[in-house]
């Protein structure tokens, strides 16, 4: 067995090379050249980058194991947060209140001391560990009850919804101590290198793409194991799965835990290059968002929820830039026209057109279990 | 014994008001004088005397339009400059306005006569101007107005003003000190029968009095805490129902969809939206064409509510869920693009901001209720949920389309064999859970903000509502939705309200984790999916 498909190498090569033609069209052409690309698309493409994790993550974990994750956002979001604190302490003494220690909208709030789960975000080892750890043991803790009493399906969906709206409601308070409403912005550097240089810019890009692709390999490596057969058999007749002698809440939690963290990282990444992080990151709407360009690009197939994601995406900045009324018809009708006439998505469509045999195997749709 | 005997005669005197007249055969005769003690005395003996003519002469003499002529009669000049006697009441004809001089005051007499005419109005023919007369003594807790209260309480037949009376007299008691034992036990008894924090701040006040007192004025304390904390928690519940029925409303129309049918319908919260878009639209009718109509236009508003709701949701039955069936997490989706199609169109017909939906007047006031304070569109709201859910029973329990309804939902195939027509009945039961949407859009136009985003916000807590409660039962949401409601209000004054709603939340989370099917499951083969 080969241990990546075509899709995978092509997906892989479109990434980096993507993400490093931009960088070098961006900085070694003169501003007036034909070839030049202007610094907004930068950001703007490492942002979709992100967006690509969100959805490899979803994919992982609805496509592999069946769960439909209606939350996800909120590990995005809390990763972006420990990003965003460890950006914070790092604007030091050139906040507009110039306070060496606390942040603006602290002083702001007359708030004399920082609270304690702020201390060590000065340090950008400690924000990585916490990027991946505080996302890591919540999904730890709510997979863990969730799988455990056997909560599945739509009530599971509901849940993770019910996770995402209490998050959202607790960081948009001022008392939580994470800039509430507002959130957090005015970032000037990442490990003393200007965000707002092109360098760091195109930098950051690339990070973000190697971080994707290696995202890619290890979802690959982790569906083609042992371990993902057991988590495939899992999402298409759990009960039997339990029958043979399985665990299989063991086997979704290991998977939770991991999409997660992945979403994570793309959070945490999605920060520096966008330059704010507010509270409406964790509203349902962007997890069900996120679910929709897994589902546009195909689900169960890792590489069509990247490019799910950049479409749907590039779809978004086009619409509502050049036509806001028309964008939540469009994405409406995607959300409607996809479930109706695309059950597998783009790619799958393409394989039809591609294979012509129909010898891809693919997900049954939930609910369409064999009775 | 002994101040009792006083007591008795000092009331003896009281109730006399003969007696006390001889003492001065003609107060008024102090006021053609400049001797300020004459007239403070001549003020108190006419504050209790009883006279019909000493309120007019007195509020007079507070306005500065008492006048006294040079033979020390005495005249009232009205507003418009004419001039009566005074004590006779007859009219001063021929009597030259410019030789009167203006009866004066000096600050002690001014006080004594603030003092009488609030004792005064404790004798108007008014039992409401009594009883606020009696009140204002109650907050002002001037002794001096103790005789006339006395006096007052003697005469007062009025049940209600007797007692706002006694609890008057009771804080004087109190606030002066000095009186017997027995007296101010039985002034503490009186306050702790009121029972509000005027009087709780009356008895914490109580000090330096016999053991037996301080006692007494404590438990009376801790009796009115108590009975405070109990009122409390009776306006907590009341606030949890409303808020209950609210949820109600909105999770009903779900309930059908999604615990009778299995159909996930993330536009539900759109269908309640757009009974609220139809009541705006009805009432900007009717004051168009029916303007006297106007208070009746939530009547008109129900059934177009859920007539529109209804269409729009057999609409969406028939076009897009029908093809969905068994795949529910497709039919989220799908159902959630919907939403975002339908909110895009309200906003691009009525714009993106909130609408106007007026209140009519018979849902706005207020009424108290013992210690709570009901309001009438609470109360509405509450007593509408309550018949929508009522007449959403009956329609399952006992009409055709009910038995059918059940039928299908029960077993699809059977149902069909025995010739009930599936598709039919599937898209008429959507219709009901979408109409009964609109109409708690109805309810809710009167509460929330008439937006696009309306529905948005109690898709989540309507989900909750019908998964708490147990899916498939309409009796299961209905307590479910109340206890929700009750929850959150008793959450709300102790973690604060956006704390208490996340507490709510993550409550439910772990409640999921311990009943996965809510807290009444359906039985039955059915259950094992």
């Amino acid at each position: 067995m080969r241990a990546i498909t075509a899709g995978d190498g092509v997906t892989l090569v479109a990434v980096a090379g993507g993400a490093v033609l931009l960088a070098v069209l961006n900085l070694a052409t003169a501003p007036d050249a034909a070839l030049h690309v202007p610094s907004f698309v930068l950001p703007l493409a490492g942002k979709y980058l992100c967006y690509a994790m969100l959805a490899l993550a979803v994919d992982l974990v609805w496509g592999f194991a069946g769960i439909l994750s209606l939350g996800h956002a909120a590990f995005f979001a809390l990763g972006g947060y420990a990003m965003g604190m460890y950006l914070m302490r790092e604007i030091g003494t050139r906040g507009v209140y110039g306070n060496a220690t606390l942040p603006d909208f602290m002083v702001f709030l007359n708030w004399t001391r920082l609270p304690w789960y702020w201390h060590g975000f000065d340090m950008f080892w400690f924000a990585c560990v916490m990027v991946a750890l505080v996302p890591g043991v919540l999904a730890l803790v709510f997979g863990y009850l969730a799988f455990r009493s056997r909560v599945s399906g739509v009530y599971l969906s509901i849940i993770t919804q019910a996770l995402t709206y209490a998050l959202l409601l607790a960081f948009f308070r001022n008392d939580m101590g994470f800039g509430g409403n507002n959130g957090m912005t005015d970032f000037k550097d990442i490990l003393g290198l200007p965000l707002h240089a092109d360098a760091t810019r195109a930098g950051l890009l690339i990070l973000t793409a190697s971080f994707l692709c290696a995202q890619l390999l290890l979802a690959r490596a982790l569906v083609r194991s042992r371990f993902g057969k057991v988590l495939i058999a899992v999402r298409d007749a759990e009960s039997r799965v339990r029958f043979l002698g399985y665990r299989p809440e063991s086997y979704k939690l290991v998977v939770w835990v991991i999409s997660a963290v992945m979403a994570a990282i793309g959070g945490a990444l999605y920060v520096p290059q966008v330059g704010i992080i507010n509270p409406s990151e964790f509203s349902p709407a962007n997890s069900i968002e996120a679910v929709i360009w897994v589902a546009v690009g195909g689900r169960g197939t890792l590489v069509g929820a990247i490019l799910g994601a950049v479409l749907v995406n590039l779809g978004k900045t086009y619409f509502t830039g050049a036509l806001p009324e028309l964008w939540l018809y469009a994405l409406g009708g995607l959300f409607v026209v996809v479930t109706l006439l695309l059950p597998n998505g783009v790619l799958g469509l393409l394989r039809r057109r591609g294979a012509g045999n129909g010898a891809v195997p693919t997900p049954l749709p939930v609910g369409e279990q064999p009775t | 014994m002994a101040p009792f005997v006083a007591r008795g005669l000092l009331l003896l005197a009281l109730l006399f008001p003969a007696a006390a007249r001889a003492q001065a055969d003609d107060p008024y005769a102090a006021f053609a004088t400049h001797d300020y003690e004459a007239m403070r005395a001549a003020i108190e003996t006419l504050s209790t005397s009883g006279d019909a003519r000493a309120p007019a002469i007195l509020a007079a003499l507070q306005a500065g339009q008492l006048r006294v002529g040079a033979d020390g009669t005495l005249y009232l000049r009205a507003a418009d400059g004419s001039l009566r006697e005074a004590v006779s009441g007859a009219a001063a004809a021929g009597v030259d306005a410019a030789a009167l001089k203006e009866v004066r005051m000096n600050n002690a007499v001014r006080r004594a006569l603030d003092g009488a005419l609030g004792g005064l109005r404790l004798f108007a023919a008014d039992p409401s101007t009594r009883a606020a007369a009696a009140e204002a003594v109650f907050k002002g807790r001037d002794r001096a107005a103790l005789p006339a209260l006395d006096r007052a309480l003697a005469r007062e037949t009025d049940a209600w003003v007797k007692s706002v009376m006694a609890q008057a007299r009771a804080a004087l008691i109190l606030a002066g000190g000095g009186a017997s034992e027995a007296d101010t036990l039985a002034a503490i008894a009186v306050l702790r029968a009121r029972g509000d924090l005027e009087a709780s701040s009356l008895l914490a006040s109580v000090a330096g009095q016999p053991a037996a007192v301080m006692r007494a004025a404590h438990d009376a304390l801790t009796a009115i805490q108590r009975q405070r904390q109990l009122w409390d928690i009776g306006e907590s519940v009341f606030y949890g129902l409303s808020l209950g029925s609210v949820l109600l409303l909105a999770a009903a129309g779900l309930a059908i969809t999604f615990g009778v049918m299995g159909v996930i319908n993330m536009a539900h919260g759109e269908m309640v939206m757009l009974g609220a878009y139809t009541t705006f639209v009805v009432q900007e009718a009717m004051r168009a064409h029916a303007p006297g109509l106007i208070g009746a236009s939530l009547f008109v508003a129900v059934p177009a509510a859920f007539l529109v709701a209804g269409a729009v949701g057999i609409v969406i039955e028939r076009g897009l869920i029908r093809f969905l069936y068994g795949r529910p997490l497709e039919t989220l989706l799908a159902t959630w693009g919907l939403s975002l199609i339908l909110q895009q169109v309200v906003r691009s017909i009525f714009g993106p901001s909130n609408r106007e939906v007026s209140t009519p007047a018979w849902m706005s006031g207020a009424f108290p209720l013992g210690g709570l304070t009901i309001t009438a569109n609470r109360l509405t709201i509450i007593v509408f949920a309550a018949l929508v859910f009522a007449v959403l029973m009956l329609a399952l329990r006992r009409t055709p389309l009910g038995l059918r309804m059940r039928a299908v939902t029960q077993n699809r195939f059977m149902a069909a064999a025995m010739g009930i027509r599936t598709p039919w009945i599937d898209a008429l039961t959507f219709g009901l859970g979408s109409g009964v949407a609109g109409i708690a859009g109805v309810a809710l136009s009167q509460i929330d903000n008439v937006s696009p985003n309306l529905g948005q916000s109690y898709i989540i807590d309507s989900f909750m509502v019908v998964v708490f409660g147990g899916v498939g039962n309409l009796w299961g949401t209905a307590l479910g939705a109340l206890t929700l409601g009750i929850v959150n209000k008793f959450l709300e004054p102790v973690a604060g309200a956006v704390l208490g709603k996340i507490a709510v939340l993550v409550l439910l989370i772990v409640f999921i984790q311990r009943r996965p099917r809510g807290m009444f499951p359906l039985k039955g083969r059915a259950v094992e999916a």
